[in-house]
């Protein structure tokens, strides 16, 4: 099965992201080595629509974004969004827009202020398959995103058997 | 004449796996036409009804298309032609398709 593997300090900052956007849906990619399946470099992303139900990327920004991913031998690892009110599955609009069957599709959702709930999926062919969520690394402390008594409280999902809550040192 | 285009990975199954390839047309439209004789089923992936779909953004040398004219933007030699999947989606699920709210 696949897994995202993802470091905890990119994590902290998708979150951050959402939560400094609500009400309004944030949007961005995370960027990782050709083939590597590591999302290293997180370019948080104008929603153009600046909706609380929607998103969408500035076709301009997207375009700069892709050919410096290219020009870096680099590929969109993850996609993520926010949902402010609902759950992080993606909705019929997420599936037929999905466009890059190789990425993770992270959601994040900040309908609860004090709990931060994140999934990932893949997408392809309008076909939602979730897969777990594995955060290494250390939260990194004192970062200029999180707010000083930032939420540490993830939800990995809602189902067990899509969970792993392995945490290596 | 001819004209690169950047193939997007979700279309590359249509092109062979090539990242790009070359094709000539005095429009966007004519372009597609044209890739589509070597390419068959690319253009059905990028046009519906008639226009370009919402799920890819075409850009003529770095340019979205949608402000150049959409399929009709003119073309000459030496152009280069990029295709990108629309990133875009949202908690709404509108009936009937995606569409971005409107109040």
């Amino acid at each position: 099965m696949r897994v995202l593997t993802i470091d905890r300090g990119v994590v902290d900052r998708i979150i951050a992201h959402a939560r400094r956007d609500h009400p309004e849906e944030a949007c961005g990619v995370v960027a990782g080595p050709v083939g590597s399946d590591r999302p290293e470099r997180l370019i948080p992303m104008d929603n153009a629509e600046r909706s609380m139900t929607f998103y969408r990327f500035d076709s301009m920004e997207q375009l700069r974004v892709w050919r410096e991913m290219d020009d870096r031998d680099e590929e969109p690892v993850v996609i993520y969004h926010s949902h402010t009110a609902t759950e992080p599955y993606p909705s019929r609009t997420d599936i037929s827009f999905a466009g890059e069957p190789g990425a993770h599709y992270v959601l994040v959702s900040t309908r609860e202020p004090t709990v931060d709930e994140i999934r990932s999926f893949r997408i392809v062919d309008g076909e939602v398959t979730e897969e777990p969520v594995r955060v290494i690394g250390a939260s990194v402390d004192g970062g200029p995103a999180g707010s000083p008594d930032a939420v540490t409280t993830y939800m990995f999902g809602q189902t067990q058997n899509n969970v792993d809550y392995e945490c290596p040192a | 004449m001819a004209i690169e285009v950047r193939i997007p990975t979700i279309l590359r199954s249509y092109t062979g796996g090539a990242k790009a390839v070359d094709g000539s047309g005095d429009t966007l439209a004519d372009l597609l036409t044209d890739l589509d004789a070597r390419h068959p089923g690319l253009r059905d992936r990028l046009i519906k009804d008639g226009s370009l779909h919402r799920f890819v953004n075409v850009y003529v040398n770095d340019e979205d298309v949608r402000f150049l004219g959409s399929l009709d933007t003119k073309l000459a030699d030496g152009d280069n032609v990029t295709i990108l999947p629309a990133v875009a989606g949202g908690a709404l699920p509108a009936a009937g398709g995606p569409v971005a709210p409107r109040s």
